[in-house]
């Protein structure tokens, strides 16, 4: 037998897609960025810093355990997702070492400690969140104002939720909705034009708050503000099918069902009175959604089982938000779920082409 | 337009390639200087060798005698002289004795008119006999032997008979220009298949990325009004297995673990309808099959009429050899084919194409850790987890493997072809099943 050396001997398939690994991190990347630039717009270089801090938190504690595990490279671009993550669920005052300490939570022991890559059980930039919320609860609930807000001194500081949390605890009589109780929360001159226009062209009246959350001219975590550039990034998801609609459309329907159902409750008002539009553009609900509960690796394998996962996001989201002490429930939402992500895929696995049930079963 | 029908589980869309070849029409492949015919070339028992080093053969003089029921004949490609019988590596990797013979002298059937034989005065055993004698065996690359196909129990009753012309394969247009070329002698054939089988139907599947094929062979059944249906199905491989293809075309799932003829089916390829025209019609036995050259890799890529024991080397010479960016050579379509080791590999009955891949062809990834991204989930037409399968096998718990229904993997390639982490998925599956079935581990 000649030896012709040169070629390559591989099993099949012998053709493979385009994508990999790195290339998806760098898509989900590419996703985040429009929404990290408003963040500098509107709270200064100090959010800049701020990610930048996470970012090498997250790639030197991954370097590390790279070198000490012997596995795994800094190229599949990972880490440097988790830190982006993680720099977007901050304030923008946030001490720099409250940032240091969740990226290492996160890729130290929520990662590296299950195994790495893939093995993780819970969203590592959640989780690193999370551990800081309840570490240093003062420094991660003092939020700056946005630039663009007019009358920044009267109200700074609060998110909508936050303040509507503590507004409702010394409620009185019922209001309409969450939107009567933010009159005096700052607005943007941008929204308020935008008010206008819309009801002197087209009619309805829409409260310049819906374009300030939609836009995001509100106080928050630097990544969440602006519902608007999410969903960019999310649509270049979609189109480049890193992400499928089962866990953002289970996640965001089921949510604004359980809130349009029962939010109004809380202000006085009876059922079916909820605002899903406040609620849906307000906190982390679409970075979460979009970015966070579509994580790969901590996400269910099978439709099914997506679709299920994100009605559970969406059910504990509202509980939290509604009826916990908690103003904002996104990440720990999601986080719970991710730990039913194995249950969950064992009892939706597929059912076998031309399955034939065992013996003793009886067939249909 | 209506939409077209496909099997409903998984599946996937990689680019089928197939404008490299599907305008070229078949040519003859000259016969070179030696042929390499092996003894094992189908499913099943090898042929027992008939010949010696120093005989002189005949062109289709049968060389290699079916040896037990699951086996099929061999026939001599070309006339000459036995140089020797050695044992060679089929592109599987497998060993097999072969037959290696030097053309020489002169052919008895190539170029010469023969008269057709009237076929409708035969018994349905003697149809079997000659489709036996003349080694048929399925051409759409398992090489399954026809004729213990088409031996079906008396109590059987054949409702549907489906003629696979999907290819579904990317590169590969031996049988799109079949069906074009010989779309005539395609129905002769299913009229012999119709007299063994008497089904109630005949569909004929085809993809439609094959619109010209589609249309002619629509015309044709019109004319004839033979009430054969042609069924163009929707774009996915793997839509040529015979299970998805049933799926698809009269929407029945054959059960695990069992045959179409479960269901009243029976699934062959156009290109052994083609095989077994000629050998009724003209006495002809299988010594040559039409393969696609092709891929980036070659110069010239081209369809191909070649003798069995063609050296692979000598088709790839003829389609103007090799660019410089080839990197790979393959035996059948880029899903489920093999890469060669050596040229010298002689084409065999089961051929369907030879494609030389270029890097950017097989565009492979750096392999790193599973997302779970559930691609391959998605992916798989038999509705297995690929992941969590391969996790099994990778911690050699092979019982969890079976109890996740490891045989019922096919290797069709479609969790390898998605995958992003490059995790060799298949490669794991066939290890596990050797395993399993070396420790005896019962599902």
């Amino acid at each position: 037998m000649s030896s012709d050396n040169k070629f390559t001997i591989a099993t099949s398939p012998h053709i493979h897609h385009k994508d990999t690994t790195s290339r998806i991190m760098l898509d989900v990347i590419i996703a985040l960025i429009p929404a990290g630039i408003w963040s500098i717009y509107v709270f200064g270089m100090r959010s800049f810093v701020v990610i930048g801090v996470s970012i090498i938190a997250a790639v030197l504690c991954e370097y590390i355990m790279i070198r000490v595990m012997k596995r795994g490279s800094i190229c599949d671009l990972s880490a440097v997702l988790t830190g982006i993550l993680i720099g977007y669920n901050l304030p923008t005052d946030v001490p720099l070492y409250v940032a240091v300490a969740a990226s290492a939570f996160a890729i130290l022991l929520i990662k590296w400690a299950f195994g790495g890559l893939g093995a993780n059980i819970m969203n590592p930039a959640l989780a690193g969140r999370c551990f800081v919320l309840f570490s240093w609860t003062g420094a991660m609930t003092t939020w700056k104002a946005p630039s663009t807000n007019i009358a920044i001194d009267t109200l700074g500081g609060a998110s909508p939720l936050g303040y509507l949390k503590t507004s409702l605890a010394d409620l009185s009589e019922s209001v309409s909705g969450p939107i009567a109780i933010l009159a005096d929360y700052p607005k943007s001159e941008s929204s308020i034009a935008m008010s206008e226009w819309v009801s002197s062209s087209f009619g309805p009246a829409i409260d310049p708050h819906y374009f300030d959350l939609f836009f995001g001219h509100v106080s928050g975590s630097l990544g969440e503000v602006s519902a608007f550039l999410l969903l960019i990034g999310a649509a270049y998801l979609f189109a480049r099918r890193v992400i499928t609609w089962e866990i953002p459309m289970s996640y965001v329907v089921s949510f604004g069902i359980l809130i349009w159902i029962f939010d109004g409750l809380r202000f006085g008002n009876g059922f079916f009175t909820g605002d899903v539009a406040f609620h849906v553009l307000s906190g982390g609900l679409i970075l979460g959604a979009f970015f966070m509960a579509t994580d790969m690796v901590t996400s269910p394998l099978t439709p099914k089982g997506q679709i299920i996962f994100g009605i559970g996001c969406g059910f504990l989201t509202f509980l939290i938000r509604v009826y916990g002490s908690l103003p904002e429930g996104v990440s720990l939402a999601i986080i719970i779920m991710n730990l039913f992500v194995a249950l969950l895929d064992r009892a939706t696995a597929p059912k076998i082409f031309g399955f034939v049930p065992k013996e003793g079963v009886k067939k249909k | 337009m209506k939409s077209l029908k496909t099997f409903s589980k998984g599946g996937i869309h990689p680019g089928d390639c197939k404008e490299l070849t599907n305008k070229e029409a078949v040519k003859n492949a000259a016969i070179k200087s030696t042929l390499i015919v092996p003894m094992s070339q189908h499913i099943g028992a090898p042929s027992e060798c008939l010949v010696n080093p120093g005989d002189e053969v005949k062109e289709g003089m049968l060389i290699g005698k079916a040896a037990g029921f699951i086996s099929a004949n061999i026939h001599s490609p070309a006339p000459g002289v036995v140089k020797e019988v050695t044992d060679i590596f089929l592109a599987s990797g497998a060993k097999s004795k072969a037959v290696v013979i030097e053309p020489s002298g002169e052919f008895d059937q190539l170029g010469k008119i023969v008269t057709p034989i009237d076929w409708t005065g035969m018994s349905i055993k003697e149809l079997q006999d000659k489709i036996l004698e003349s080694g048929i065996v399925g051409l759409g690359g398992a090489a399954f032997p026809s004729n213990v196909k088409f031996t079906i129990p008396s109590d059987a009753k054949i409702e549907s008979l489906v003629i696979n012309g999907v290819e579904c394969e990317p590169y590969l247009t031996a049988d799109h220009r079949l069906m074009l070329e010989k779309t005539e002698e395609i129905f002769k054939g299913l009229e012999i298949l119709s007299k063994i089988l008497s089904p109630e139907k005949i569909y004929i599947g085809i993809e439609a990325n094959k619109p010209d094929a589609i249309e002619k062979m629509e015309k044709l059944a019109l004319e004839k009004g033979t009430g054969i249906e042609i069924v163009p199905l929707k774009l996915k491989y793997p839509q040529g297995d015979e299970k998805q293809l049933l799926k698809a075309v009269i929407d029945k799932e054959v059960p695990s673990g069992k045959l179409p003829l479960h269901i009243g089916a029976v699934v062959t390829n156009v290109g052994t309808v083609f095989a077994i025209y000629e050998a009724i019609v003209f006495g002809k036995p299988l010594i040559e099959r039409i393969v696609t050259v092709s891929g980036k890799g070659i110069k010239k890529p081209s369809n191909l009429k070649v003798r069995i024991g063609t050296k692979v080397g000598d088709l790839i010479e003829d389609c103007g050899g090799l660019t410089d960016d080839a990197v790979s050579i393959v035996m059948g379509g880029p899903m489920m084919g093999f890469s060669m080791v050596s040229l010298d590999t002689p084409v065999t009955k089961g051929t369907s194409g030879i494609l030389a891949l270029t890097q950017k062809e097989i565009c492979k990834g750096k392999e790193t850790a599973c997302l779970m991204c559930g691609r391959c989930v998605k992916a798989c037409p038999i509705g297995l987890m690929p992941t969590r399968l391969y996790k099994k096998i990778a911690y050699r718990m092979y019982e969890e493997a079976m109890r996740m229904n490891l045989m019922d993997c096919k290797e069709c390639g479609c969790c390898g072809y998605v995958c992003p982490a490059n995790v060799p998925l298949v490669q794991g599956f066939r290890l596990g099943k050797k395993m399993a079935n070396k420790q005896k581990v019962k599902s």
